[in-house]
């Protein structure tokens, strides 16, 4: 008895403590806003902290032009193809089946492309599309594979949880004459023709883009001084990681650029926030910032201000650049805001050209064996439009609340 | 000379000598590797410097420190759920908050309700782990793997295995700081846990009959004490520090990851428990040499960023720093450089003792 009534004395005395603690913070909560005024009135002493309109303001008068614009864009950018990648190919007669293996549901990301390609092989439109969910288990794909090739399904399409180990199932698909398309993550095969077609992210590309902007940005700015750049990368071995990465070393090593530090924030929003928080301690002219995924971006950021500095887009008066990747809502409203500069997008939206692969191959054309998704790059600021990758332009959208209620994730 | 000596052993003897010497030893290392490592200043109204990160960032394995200890002492096993019941606690309020959104600007409910319904599921999961292990007699870290596995599932499905946003100021709070004061807030949290549970452990004789029925839970049970409750308590406890630790990791980004919040939390937790002289095999227990223990681990993960260690080589400097830790720690080291030495040794101890 005595026992017990001390377990819950012990109890309720940490809970209680807690809360106390809670309610005193919880009503002196707005201060920290206040904090932050003396950066802003340093970065007002500077002349040419006139030049930089607010970002919003311009973002926001010329946004119906900007949001054609972006239409219009995307539509030339697919020289192949002569519908719009993010139109539906309809299925004219009878239903065609298509089984769907998926790795899981473990991001927003991951949740968009399934909704994608769910939404695109609807039975409207003419599909009987069969979706397996593998949770994170190859094993899981492998029987999904096989049940779709008892079910004998016209198409399979195959997002696969890893690289490896793919060889005896696609075997199998290949023996039963089903063709299957790849997507976003790629297998590794000894024979590549058992698959029909492999579409996905150019990560390297989408680096190349992301360094390509703050060229063309500091360019447009008329900024000569150093650059000093972190990189915070993705989880090592990632291929996002890899290929972002590489894009940013080489176009570091092109321009000239000072890389301060090189860390990986594992993708989290934590762990980007304490790496950066310790990065910021080492050096103390970093003016921009790369991070390799949307939630690393937030943590840098929070890193950022609480040191007392400032993100956006002035760099010449004391703002860090502040870089990011994959183009969730959440980091999208950060681009808006102006916090995150640069934001460039990892598509999931592969329903569409997905039906429009397979009403190609439907029709007796083949594929290109690798082919890549189109991506966009958003900037709130409107200093860059068009960037040029190895000889190649690319339309950066001008982000406005229009274009950011219009995307689909 | 020989004075001097037999002082030290005497020093030696304290059995927080070894996790106070290894905390300075890592520490040390800085200042010839990072000058400016001992640096604090304020910055923009705030404390700003490597030191600060380690006791900031070092609060919440401190936290949960407190309960890994107790869990080790009276069971002789581990508590490998603590950051799946961190990320469940965290699911909760960040759902209860948001209304069942993904991302709010304003809460959708009192913050205070759901911090206490957060802490409540998080001691819920904590009594889950207690009743396995001291009714049913399951071995501790199979018991505890059931959460380990289950609960980021558990937190997923709170969430709909989405990153769920708390964008208010208050909720960020206990992750940052509280209005104007310098010191980082999960710094408070920390020393007011580490305050309560020292004032328990001494004012109450809880601290005894943990250790008791960790000792030998048959002989406790003679002497009248029930090891069922009291193994039952301290993972209750256990729990309720994973939710606290919960708390501060969901503050400081302010949303809910269920994936990530707490990962491979558990082992560091175990780890801070064992380089502060603590037996995993239960009985005796140093609450201060847990807390050392814990603040060891975060110093050397915070020297190593500030080295520039990169992050995917960050776990195997761990490794080497934490086993030699270890090793200067296990008396079965010193016995066998005792043999090798032999006889030179021999001769030092019997002057020093003749003396």
């Amino acid at each position: 008895m005595k026992r017990k009534a001390l377990a819950l004395f012990m109890c309720t005395a940490m809970a209680a403590g807690l809360m106390t603690g809670c309610g005193s913070s919880g009503a002196k909560s707005e201060a920290p806003a206040a904090s932050e005024a003396p950066a802003a009135s340093e970065a007002a002493e500077a002349p040419a902290a006139s030049e930089a309109p607010a970002a919003s303001e311009a973002a926001a008068s010329e946004a119906p032009a900007a949001s054609e614009a972006a239409s219009e864009a995307a539509a030339s950018e697919a020289p192949a193809a002569d519908t719009p990648a993010n139109e539906i190919a309809k299925n004219d007669g009878e239903a065609i089946s298509v089984g769907f293996a998926q790795v899981g549901a473990e991001s927003d990301w991951r949740t968009a492309s399934t909704e994608s390609v769910k939404s695109a092989f609807s039975e409207e439109n003419g599909y009987n599309l069969i979706f397996n969910d593998a949770q994170q288990k190859q094993e899981n794909q492998i029987k999904a594979i096989r049940d779709f090739i008892s079910q004998d399904v016209d198409y399979i399409i195959l997002d696969p949880v890893t690289e490896t180990g793919w060889d005896q199932p696609l075997q199998e698909a290949f023996d039963a004459g089903i063709p299957v398309i790849i997507v976003d993550r790629m297998v590794d095969v000894k024979d590549p023709s058992l698959y029909t077609a492999w579409i996905g992210s150019d990560f390297e590309l989408e680096g190349k883009k992301a360094c390509g902007y703050l060229k063309a940005y500091l360019d447009a700015k008329g900024y000569t001084g150093d650059v000093n750049i972190v990189d915070i990368q993705g989880t090592i071995g990632a291929s996002a990681q890899i290929g972002r990465t590489k894009g940013f070393d080489d176009a570091a090593k092109a321009n000239g650029w000072n890389v301060v530090a090189q860390q990986t924030g594992e993708f989290t929003q934590a762990k980007g926030q304490e790496v950066m928080e310790s990065i910021l301690k080492q050096s103390d002219n970093i003016n921009v910032v790369y991070c390799e995924n949307d939630n690393e971006a937030f943590g840098a950021r929070d890193a950022i201000e609480a040191a007392g500095k400032k993100v956006g887009s002035d760099i010449a008066n004391g703002d860090i650049l502040l870089m990011s990747f994959d183009c969730t809502k959440a980091g999208l409203t950060d681009t808006l805001n102006g916090s995150i500069l640069v934001n460039t997008e990892c598509n999931p939206l592969y329903g569409p050209v997905l039906t429009q692969m397979i009403q190609k191959l439907k029709a007796g054309e083949t594929l290109d064996h690798d082919t890549y998704i189109e991506e966009a790059q958003f900037s709130a600021d409107d200093s860059v439009t068009s960037i040029n990758v190895d000889g190649t332009d690319y339309p950066v959208t001008i982000l406005t609340q229009e274009v950011l209620d219009a995307r689909a994730y | 000379m020989t004075n001097k000596a037999v002082s030290l052993k005497e020093l030696r003897k304290h059995r927080l000598f070894m996790p106070i010497v290894c905390l300075i030893v890592v520490l040390l290392i800085n200042l010839i590797k990072t000058p400016n490592f001992f640096a604090v200043s304020i910055n923009h109204g705030v404390l700003y410097g490597y030191i600060i990160d380690v006791i900031n960032r070092g609060s919440e394995l401190a936290i949960l420190a407190i309960g890994m200890t107790l869990v080790a002492s009276s069971s002789g096993g581990t508590d490998i759920s603590v950051g799946a019941i961190a990320a469940v606690c965290a699911a909760v309020i960040t759902n209860i908050l948001s209304g069942g959104t993904d991302s709010v600007n304003e809460f959708h409910a009192p913050f205070l309700l759901a911090i206490i319904a957060g802490l409540l599921v998080a001691v819920l999961c904590g009594m889950w782990n207690g009743f396995l292990v001291a009714s049913l007699k399951i071995q501790p870290m199979v018991a505890t793997l059931i959460l380990y596995t289950a609960g980021r599932g558990i937190a997923q499905l709170i969430t709909r295995g989405q990153i769920t946003y708390i964008r208010v100021d208050a909720y960020k709070v206990l992750g940052s700081t509280i209005g104007n004061n310098p010191v980082p807030t999960p710094i408070y949290v920390a020393i007011f846990m580490i305050i309560i549970a020292s004032l328990f452990l001494r004012y109450t004789a809880f601290g005894l009959y943990v250790q008791t029925v960790g000792i030998n839970a048959k002989a406790a049970r003679l002497v009248g004490l029930n090891p069922v409750k009291i193994q039952f308590i301290t993972y209750m406890i256990c729990g309720l520090m994973a939710g606290i630790a919960g708390v501060i990791y969901s503050s400081r980004i302010y949303s809910c990851d269920a994936n990530n919040i707490g990962l491979n939390v558990e082992m560091d937790a175990i780890l801070a428990v064992a380089l502060g002289g603590n037996s995993l095999a239960g009985g005796r227990f140093s609450l201060p040499g847990s807390l050392i223990g814990a603040y060891t681990i975060q110093a050397l993960t915070t020297s190593l960023y500030a080295m520039g260690v990169s992050a995917d080589q960050l776990p195997v400097y761990k490794a080497i720093v934490v086993v030699i830790i270890v090793a200067l720690q296990s008396p079965e080291l010193y016995k066998m450089l005792r043999k090798k030495t032999g006889a030179q040794k021999k001769t030092v101890i019997k002057e020093v003792t003749q003396a």
